[in-house]
């Protein structure tokens, strides 16, 4: 319970992320504010100042204070404003990259359990050649290539600074991981006693499906939802930190992490912050996936494997 | 018998193989809007040098010959050369980052091992207590950091910020030397990564016992030990402990193998370890296509066999399991 409550302030904090940027901080954590300084503490402090060895320029530290709050990047942008529309992003793609894989999975494995036979042999080949396809190796290829260039499949033309491109690649690369399992369930479950007996009533294949087995595999599919959130925040952070993510002048947490790098021993607030929204977001879901769990299945043994 | 189970698999795993070489291609070769020749000419190169690239690289061939002749230079001939520096030789490179590679998923692996199970064992002998509680607290948060992340963090305390204190003081710049070269600055240059990567496995992998232990100290043969008057100890290590751990091999020899196939790349890139990780990255960032294929080849025949060696020695260890499949 704690855990979704740190859920929902997370997000609504995100969402306040324009009124944020507006009425706190005051500037716009989009555009380079190289010359800009700001009053603290009754004297004006420039936002990039003359680094102490010397040579160029260290942008302002934390401040503390509605300004700055957790100082500026290269940029001399907001950080902090940054990490609520940073945010936004992130859990927007973990979000619908989760909706992608647990449709398709589910879909993938209710098909192939269900229809068994022929259909069921060439999708349970497809998912293990997926399962042994090294997960990052398979999400960081396609994201390079298609971030490069986009995508245009016929009328369909889809930017590479679009943020579909993402979502639709996580989404993608782990449904073996769901739907293996979804494929085991619907397998033992058309051949459990109240589905045999319902065949042997007469009633018709569809309303099986249905009544039967549909409510069943949306139970499992509800127990993954977070656990894949999870999985699909940290795996979006690793992309955008590769640079093959989210695409500026977007941001997400991994590219403020990616920002921060190159601050990382003079302003380290920069690359830290995010990675503490991403821990405890990821933390709250994984606690939030297994109350879940234990709430719809006490004795469930679901492992989100990495 | 098993030897006909053994050449099945290896069948299976020549099929899977070959599968993913064409997956791999298919998706830089022949993704809408992906254009290997226009990637090596440069941006605003002129259709003539375009084909001229075209037809040197042999992009104008069709896709499958192009295939064809890539398995061929990559496999047979072994002499496939890099599109973005000619004349290197992939092979060679991606063999000189192994021993990197291997150094630090070994050592990371020692680690992960010996904490998760101590964490695990603990947990679980203290089960509802205040520390199993907060032991597992601190899984969870290790499971859920940005490995990226945690190893900026380490860079800044034992790089930066700690690195004058008595504490740190010993951590050498970052970077690779390797073990036959000087094994002590080998070891002190691989502790922090070392570290860093066990911390996700060790989160897992103690949760994951923790849960095995509890389930199995409710098992009739535990009881029949109690009864016997064995002491908590001897239950938990020699009972209880033994059937957890088949779980945590068959997993182990997942994740070994995914991140000696590749999957430590973050961590080679946060610290600077010229591993075959890095070499991916590196041809990542120029889309330097052979060295991909050749990295994500490599990293696949790691993973496939990690997987047909841990489904071999399931078939060992657990009788059950020879019917299953």
């Amino acid at each position: 319970m704690l855990a979704f409550a740190i859920l929902i302030v997370i997000i609504a904090a995100c969402l306040a992320a324009p009124w944020y940027a507006q009425n706190i901080s005051q500037s716009d954590p989009f555009a380079s504010n190289l010359d800009g300084s700001i009053t603290l503490a009754g004297q004006p402090v420039d936002i990039m100042q003359s680094a102490d060895t010397g040579f160029g320029v260290t942008p302002i530290g934390p401040t503390w204070t509605q300004k700055y709050f957790l100082g500026a990047d290269d940029q001399g942008r907001d950080v902090a404003a940054r990490i609520l529309f940073g945010g936004r992003n992130s859990l927007l793609i973990a979000a619908g990259a989760t909706l992608i894989c647990l449709t398709l999975a589910g879909l993938i494995g209710i098909v192939a359990g269900f229809s068994g036979g022929f259909v069921d042999s060439i999708l349970a080949r497809i998912l293990d050649i997926l399962w042994a396809f090294p997960v990052y190796l398979l999400a960081i290829s396609l994201s390079a290539v298609l971030i490069s260039r986009g995508l245009k499949l016929g009328p369909v033309t889809i930017d590479s600074d679009s943020l579909l491109i993402p979502i639709a690649i996580i989404g993608i690369v782990y449904v073996p991981y769901v739907a293996r399992p979804i494929r085991g369930q619907v397998l033992s479950l058309a051949r459990s006693d109240f589905v045999l007996a319902a065949v042997c009533l007469g009633v018709p294949r569809a309303r099986i499906l249905w009544k039967d087995i549909l409510p069943n595999v949306i139970t499992t599919l509800i127990v993954f939802a977070p656990l894949m959130m999870a999985l699909n925040m940290l795996t979006e952070a690793a992309l955008s930190f590769l640079s093959i993510g989210v695409q500026p002048p977007a941001a997400s947490w991994g590219t403020i992490i990616l920002d921060g790098e190159g601050l990382l021993y003079t302003r380290p607030a920069v690359a830290i912050a995010p990675g503490l929204a991403i821990m405890l977001t990821v933390v709250a879901l994984n606690f939030l996936g297994d109350g879940v769990r234990e709430a719809f299945d006490p004795r469930a043994k679901i492992r989100v494997q990495k | 018998m098993i030897f006909l189970v053994l050449l099945r698999r290896l069948a299976e795993m020549v099929f899977v193989l070959f599968s993913i070489s064409v997956l791999v291609f298919l998706i830089f070769f022949a993704t809408p809007g992906a254009d290997p020749a226009a990637r090596i000419a440069g941006r605003g190169a002129s259709p003539a040098t375009l084909a001229a690239v075209r037809h040197a690289f042999g992009l104008d061939q069709p896709l499958p010959v192009q295939y064809g002749l890539m398995m061929k230079h990559l496999f047979i001939t072994q002499d496939l050369t890099s599109f973005v520096n000619p004349g290197q030789l992939v092979i060679p490179a991606v063999l000189q980052a192994v021993p990197v590679t291997l150094s630090l998923v070994f050592g990371a692996a020692v680690i992960w091992l010996i904490f998760a199970v101590a964490i695990g064992v603990t947990a679980a002998a203290l089960r509802g207590s205040v520390i199993d509680r907060s032991l597992m607290f601190l899984a969870m948060a290790g499971v859920s950091m940005p490995v990226f992340w945690l190893g900026e963090v380490a860079n800044l305390i034992t790089q930066a910020r700690f690195h004058n204190t008595v504490l740190f003081s010993w951590v050498p710049a970052l970077g690779y030397v390797p073990l036959t070269q000087n094994p002590l600055l080998w070891f002190k240059s691989l502790v922090i990564p070392w570290t860093v990567l066990a911390v996700t496995y060790i989160g897992l992998y103690s949760r994951v016992l923790r849960a095995n232990l509890v389930e199995a100290l409710t098992e009739d043969y535990i009881r029949t030990a109690r009864a016997k008057g064995l002491s908590e100890r001897q239950v938990i290590f020699r009972h209880a402990l033994r059937m957890s751990l088949i779980t945590l091999v068959s997993m182990f020899g997942l994740d070994f193998g995914a991140l000696v196939g590749g999957g430590a790349l973050l961590i080679e890139v946060v610290c600077a370890l010229p591993g075959v990780g890095m070499l991916t990255y590196q041809a990542l960032q120029n889309l330097d296509l052979p060295f991909i294929m050749a990295t994500v080849m490599y990293g696949a025949i790691f993973i496939v066999a990690a997987n047909t060696v841990v489904d071999m020695l399931y078939l060992l260890i657990d009788p059950r399991a020879r019917g299953a499949r």
